[in-house]
């Protein structure tokens, strides 16, 4: 910060408070534990102040005739109020300023505007999939009345209108707050959506040319207040009261927006945006937080195998072990997309099985100027720090390759990557006296293993990872593994150990510990000290060479 | 504090017990007689005879789903019901209704309802809970079957003992 913002003293239900200069008063109201109810105000976006919701009574001091403000008896400036109510969201607060938020004047207000916005409702909260985070019940409640004074025909709008491929509108829900239109516009740079029929018959649609196809539509749903804007995946999947929303990051791309699993019995259901202004904002992609039907995929490998064989656990750690020993040179290629942790025990794996040469499967891919960034890996930087690829990530790819094909490697251990994607042919595979795969699911390389060991999925394990920002962020288990699959971290350790080494590692917060002993990166740390938003691990400056 | 308890005053018959146990046993003889007359009729022959004819309307039995008067499904499975139900004996999948249905106004209803009965504690919370009046408790009470998986009444089973409730919700008509 280069200068110092100066605070201003402002009087907030009779208490006197201060705030820094540009706080705007709904903001100021709530940190001083006074919520405003609201529906269009979004701190991310414009203030169009349309809904009228956050209607407050204010006053300014009154001056002397020598425009010295009024002291009263306290010291404190008399302040003269304002005979008419304000909206608080588009007013900064200013010196002297005074706000009352539960006046008699306000109560009427807030009550009036409730029965306004009720007046065309459909009340068909049983079939809407906002109940349970609708702020149009939730102010009804607090700030409604119990019951309609409106005799009249309800004016009648369209419903379950595909606004695009993600998004159904329900236009009578609508309670025009433009929230949508704004985000559109000032975030997602897609300016498709706005009022038409002006008047009682105000409705949100689409320019009649375009639809609601922006990778970033699904964010309308999130910051709609009512139930209008709907997401076409989650429509009536499930109620959202019955979600256990597990706080993770996505695993998509080297930003790792913080998200929240919305999860029941062991079923995701959907994923949404976690606020983290160092991160994401309070944004996510549509193609990142749709992509976690893979992980409840009927194709699952369910369990380990030994030569194609379904395998105990204990047999399949020791014959992968034994196999590489067995098999003569060996190479080791790691996924980016594995936590710190389980690349921390890989990379104690390969020294212990003397595997020098090792590389990771970079994935770069153009950046969309918003939020995805260019490198599509989740977490390149940890892999860096944990030493998982030895100069750029992908550069001894083709060494290994050509080293398989001429026959001078004989074993390849895979973690978490189709050997197809990395340069190697289906023959190649083939020639192999020992392939071991970790995977979730099957592919080329798991039909060719010899040993395939079945992991977890990122929404099925604790960890951490190092996005491209070096900022350190935490996963966490929102269900539990598929079938008989492991974390992986443990599979690693269970190798570790089939090599001889005694590796004493019991749990998560162990590797983490081993890791912060040996890594001087995260020295001091531990998972609980990341916390939920993250921790900045490595200067922002340094970032540059990450992502290049 | 110790209460003492006042022991009435006997009169001197009441002593010596007699003239009550010949009057109960006055008693007991007349029932016999009338027994053997065949004048009374105290044993049910279960299940040959029942008791159902004097439920009483508030009679909490089996949950069952209802129909509208147009046929239609009333249940939008909102999962209310799911949420309430204290010992977890419901389970609804939720669908959405076809827009070439009759009654694509109203967009959702259950796929599946399936209520364990051999769960169901008969609160009646679900019958509270419903929004949309579409389960009630009726009056089947003998719910029996030969396995765990027989217990469990399924979408069909519910609106067979349910049947047709006409005139609660009007929401959903057409337009007149």
């Amino acid at each position: 910060m280069s200068t110092e913002v100066p605070l201003l003293n402002v009087q907030i239900d009779g208490v006197w408070m201060q705030f820094p200069k540009g706080t705007k008063v709904i903001e100021a109201c709530s940190q001083a534990g006074k919520f405003i109810p609201r529906y269009c105000y979004h701190p991310k976006l414009s203030i169009p102040g349309n809904c009228r919701m956050c209607l407050i009574e204010m006053g300014m001091p009154k001056m002397t005739p020598d425009r010295k403000p009024v002291l009263g008896p306290d010291g404190r400036p008399e302040i003269g109020w304002i005979p008419r109510p304000q909206i608080s969201c588009a007013q900064d607060v200013a010196e002297g300023m005074g706000i009352r938020t539960d006046s008699p004047l306000v109560k009427e207000c807030r009550q009036g505007v409730m029965e306004f916005l009720l007046i065309n409702h459909p009340l068909d909260c049983p079939i809407c999939d906002q109940a349970g985070e609708c702020r149009l019940q939730e102010f009804s409640v607090e700030y409604g009345n119990s019951h309609s004074r409106f005799l009249e025909r309800k004016v009648k709008k369209p419903k379950n209108v595909e606004l695009g491929p993600r998004v159904t509108l329900d236009a009578e829900r609508c309670v025009l707050c433009s929230r949508c239109i704004r985000f559109m516009k000032e975030v997602a740079k897609d300016d498709v959506l706005g009022f038409v029929d002006r008047g009682g018959f105000s409705t949100i649609a689409c320019h009649p040319e375009k639809t609601l196809e922006s990778n970033y539509s699904l964010n309308t749903v999130d910051i709609c207040p009512v139930g209008a804007l709907t997401s076409t995946d989650f429509r009536f999947k499930m109620r959202v009261w019955f979600l256990k929303e597990t706080k993770s990051i996505d695993v998509n791309d080297g930003l790792g927006c913080n998200i929240l699993i919305g999860s029941r019995e062991n079923h995701i259901y959907r994923i949404t945006p976690r606020e983290n202004n160092d991160v994401n904002g309070n944004w996510i992609p549509d193609s990142h937080r749709l992509n976690f039907k893979y992980i409840q995929s009927e194709e699952r490998i369910l369990a380990p195998t030994v030569d194609q064989k379904p395998a105990a656990w204990t047999e399949a750690t020791k014959a992968a072990v034994a196999k590489l020993k067995a098999a003569g040179k060996l190479a080791m290629i790691v996924s980016s997309k594995l936590t710190n942790e389980e690349l921390y025990l890989a990379k104690r794996l390969a020294t212990a099985l003397n595997i020098t040469l090792h590389d990771t499967l970079p994935r770069f891919e153009t950046p969309d100027g918003i939020l995805i960034p260019s490198d599509r890996n989740p977490n390149t930087s940890g892999a860096r720090l944990l030493g998982a690829f030895t100069k750029e990530p992908g550069a001894h790819l083709k060494e290994i390759v050509e080293g398989v094909r001429k026959g001078t490697i004989q074993g390849v251990l895979s973690l978490g990557e189709d050997l197809l994607d990395c340069g190697f042919a289906h023959e190649d595979l083939l020639k192999l006296k020992a392939l071991v795969v970790t995977s979730i699911l099957p592919n080329a390389s798991t039909k060719a293993a010899h040993v395939v060991l079945s992991g977890a999925a990122w929404a099925e394990k604790r960890g951490s990872m190092v996005n491209i920002h070096g900022r350190l962020q935490r996963l966490n288990k929102a269900v539990e593994p598929a079938g008989e699959s492991r974390d992986d971290w443990e599979i690693l350790r269970d190798l570790l150990e089939a090599t001889g080494t005694v590796a004493a590692l019991h749990s998560i917060e162990d590797v983490f510990r081993s890791m912060s002993q040996d890594v001087p990166a995260f020295a001091g740390l531990n998972l609980g000290k990341i916390g939920d938003l993250g921790l900045q691990l490595l200067p922002k400056q340094e970032t540059a060479t990450v992502t290049a | 504090m110790a209460y003492t308890v006042r022991r009435p005053n006997l009169t001197f018959w009441e002593k010596i017990y007699l003239p009550n146990i010949i009057a109960g046993l006055a008693i007991t003889f007349k029932h016999l007689k009338k027994m053997l007359k065949g004048e009374t009729h105290v044993v049910m022959q279960y299940p040959e005879e029942k008791w159902d004819a004097h439920l009483p309307e508030y009679y909490r039995g089996a949950p069952t789903l209802v129909k509208d008067e147009h046929g239609r499904e009333r249940c939008v499975s909102c999962q209310l019901c799911e949420f309430i139900c204290p010992p977890r004996a419901i389970k609804i999948t939720p669908g959405s209704i076809p827009s070439e249905s009759k009654f694509a106004k109203v967009e959702k209803f259950p796929e599946a309802f399936d209520i364990d009965m051999s769960r169901c504690i008969y609160c009646g919370l679900c019958e509270e809970v419903c929004p949309e009046q579409a389960i009630f408790l009726r009056k089947d009470y003998a719910v029996t079957g030969e396995s765990r998986a027989d217990m469990v009444h399924h979408k069909e089973k519910l609106y067979e003992l349910g049947g047709t409730m006409p005139d609660l919700v009007h929401k959903w008509n057409p337009e007149k």
